[in-house]
């Protein structure tokens, strides 16, 4: 296995004319802008991790004169704060990346759906994209963006659900087939991507695929945006490239004392010290849409479980009885062992529950919550119990 | 600001008349007054020709588009793990103490709420509050007081 010590990568912030690079867009054929992005083994950095190139190609082949290109702003996972960053630093690159793919698909009109909690970007992201439809308006490409809130909802970062906000209903994530690429928002074909993969596709148009395969693994090409919190000396936002172990990530951000690292956030899973080594940070380890939480040996596991199931009851859109009440039981399970008014043989009852929402769960809400339960209870069993 | 039925049908002229119009619309009246009345809700439902009930049930599943009257000034303090290991809760207390309130309530002016919420984006700068649009971080109870103080006195 290829090993890559932490190295600081610049793309994302990286100051560039954007002008330049949709000039050279628009004389590029769609196929070969799709192609250039499949060829950089870019895949989604919104956390599920589909192939950026495949994901257009399919929007691509959809006949229809009406499609659409979303920017998924919602940044809801907890300890994930970089696509704020992004749009507070580089707003141009993220519209330009959404311009080069609708490009891609021939799509005519993008929407961005920004949290509510970063509603004060609203002004200067308005201000900018004036500027921006003026350059669409020079080049001639008939493209427009709308800027639409949230309001307090992570669910509504999961992307049907995401569409069912935009359409002015309760956020409830929809079945799946179809996939956005066919029936997304508004049922037309849709490309949704996160904020960070629009740059980075921005930044294959301008250094060619290559430059970005060659970083990262076979797995996790190229770099990421990290956003590191908790107990570390270092906390903040940076650009890695992808493809280190956790150990060498502890290395350079833990703060001597690391026991545990929540690689993913809530939704994620918790890597224990003794599995820093064999872990790779990336889609063929642990995948993350860039939160990573350090825990050191003053923590209790069992505050940071409670933590985050209490996250996950309030968060469930209650729709599908698996993950609204399965969030409640697991909550009330780890109280009531704590207590003592269970036996430690009922944890078990309790990771089975975590492992049938996996399977059962409606959407990526319900199906992930087992990943941080297990993952926690697993490794660190006495805190949950003591 | 007072929200009127003309008012909502200046927010239709803006934001179309059509379904996907409805959370802008609800927002724009949150951001005025910081909650929706029931009065509120049934006048953008005609106002859009949709049903009273879908706007209710649309408005009720977002945690920001609150339903019972609110303060001028809405704080909601982050509860989510970077936050709750870095000090929330002295940051919440020292709110508690300086209005005389606890989480779910208003000050008797009508000034301020206090309420918890999840993951504000802000984890490298815990503890973090949101106090209306505007985030706070770093904070301690020396700064919380401060910057309560700044809102009692100026505003
Ligand atoms: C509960 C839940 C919350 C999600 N929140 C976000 C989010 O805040 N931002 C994001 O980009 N993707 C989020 N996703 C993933 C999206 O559904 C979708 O996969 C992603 O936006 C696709 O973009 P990408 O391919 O560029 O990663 C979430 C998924 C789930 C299940
Ligand atoms: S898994 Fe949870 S969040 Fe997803 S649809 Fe079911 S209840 Fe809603
Ligand atoms: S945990 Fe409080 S801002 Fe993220």
């Amino acid at each position: 296995m290829k090993k890559i010590p932490v190295h600081r990568v610049d793309l994302i912030f990286e100051k560039i004319t954007c002008k330049e690079i949709f000039e050279k867009v628009m004389e590029a054929k769609p196929d070969e802008i799709i192609q250039s992005v499949i060829d950089s083994g870019l895949k989604g950095r919104g956390g599920a991790g589909f192939p950026t190139g495949l994901k257009w190609q399919f929007a691509a082949r959809e006949k229809n004169d009406e499609k659409y290109i979303v920017c998924n702003a919602d940044e809801g996972e907890p300890g994930t704060f970089k696509d704020r960053e992004i749009l507070d630093m580089v707003p141009e690159k993220v519209f330009c990346g959404m311009a080069i793919a609708s490009r891609a698909i021939g799509a005519k009109i993008g929407y961005i759906y920004l949290r509510g909690e970063y509603k004060f970007l609203v002004p200067k992201l308005e201000e900018r994209l004036k500027d921006f439809h003026g350059l669409m308006k020079k080049m001639g490409h008939p493209f427009t963006i709308h800027l639409r809130l949230g309001s307090g909802a992570y669910i509504c970062g999961e992307e049907s659900a995401l569409f069912e906000s935009i359409e002015g209903r309760r956020g409830e994530p929809r079945n799946k087939p179809p996939y956005p690429t066919k029936e997304g928002l508004f049922n037309k074909p849709t490309c949704i991507n996160n904020v960070e993969t629009l740059v980075y596709t921005v930044m294959i148009q301008k250094y060619g695929a290559m430059h970005f395969k060659e970083m990262g693994t076979k797995d996790s090409r190229g770099s990421k945006v990290f956003s590191v919190s908790g107990d570390t000396p270092k906390a903040g936002i940076f650009e890695l490239e992808l493809g280190m172990s956790v150990k060498e990530f502890v290395e350079e951000f833990g703060d001597g004392d690391t026991k545990a690292v929540q690689v993913g956030g809530a939704a994620g899973f918790c890597v224990p010290r003794k599995r820093f080594d064999e872990t790779i940070i990336g889609f063929e380890g642990v995948p993350t849409g860039g939160s990573m939480k350090l825990f050191n040996s003053s923590r209790s596991m069992y505050n940071v479980l409670h933590n985050y199931l209490d996250f996950f009851a309030e968060e469930s859109c209650g729709q599908c009885t698996p993950c609204r009440v399965g969030c409640q039981q697991l909550l009330k399970g780890i109280e009531a062992v704590k207590k003592g008014e269970k036996s430690i043989k009922y944890l078990d009852e309790l990771v089975k529950l975590a492992a049938t929402m996996k399977i059962a769960a409606k959407c990526g809400l319900g199906q992930s919550v087992g990943n941080a339960f297990s993952s926690i209870v697993d490794n660190f069993k006495e805190e949950i119990i003591y | 600001m007072m929200i009127t039925a003309d008012s909502i049908q200046d927010m239709v002229e803006r934001h179309g008349r059509t379904r996907d119009a409805l959370l802008p619309i609800l927002q724009e009246i949150v951001s005025e007054k910081n909650y929706l009345s029931d009065e509120d809700m049934v006048e953008v439902a005609r106002a859009l020709d949709i049903s009273a009930a879908a706007v209710f049930g649309t408005a009720t599943f977002y945690s920001f588009l609150d339903s019972r009257p609110k303060g001028k000034y809405v704080i909601r303090v982050c509860k989510t793990i970077s936050c709750s290991m870095k000090g929330k809760n002295s940051v919440l207390s020292t709110i508690e103490e300086t209005l005389k309130i606890k989480i779910g309530e208003t000050t008797a002016d009508r000034k301020f709420s206090l309420l918890e919420t999840n993951c504000i984006g802000w984890c490298h700068k815990a503890p973090a509050i949101l106090i209306n649009d505007e985030p706070y971080t770093d904070l301690t109870p020396k700064k919380v007081t401060e910057v309560l103080r700044e809102y009692i006195k100026n505003r």
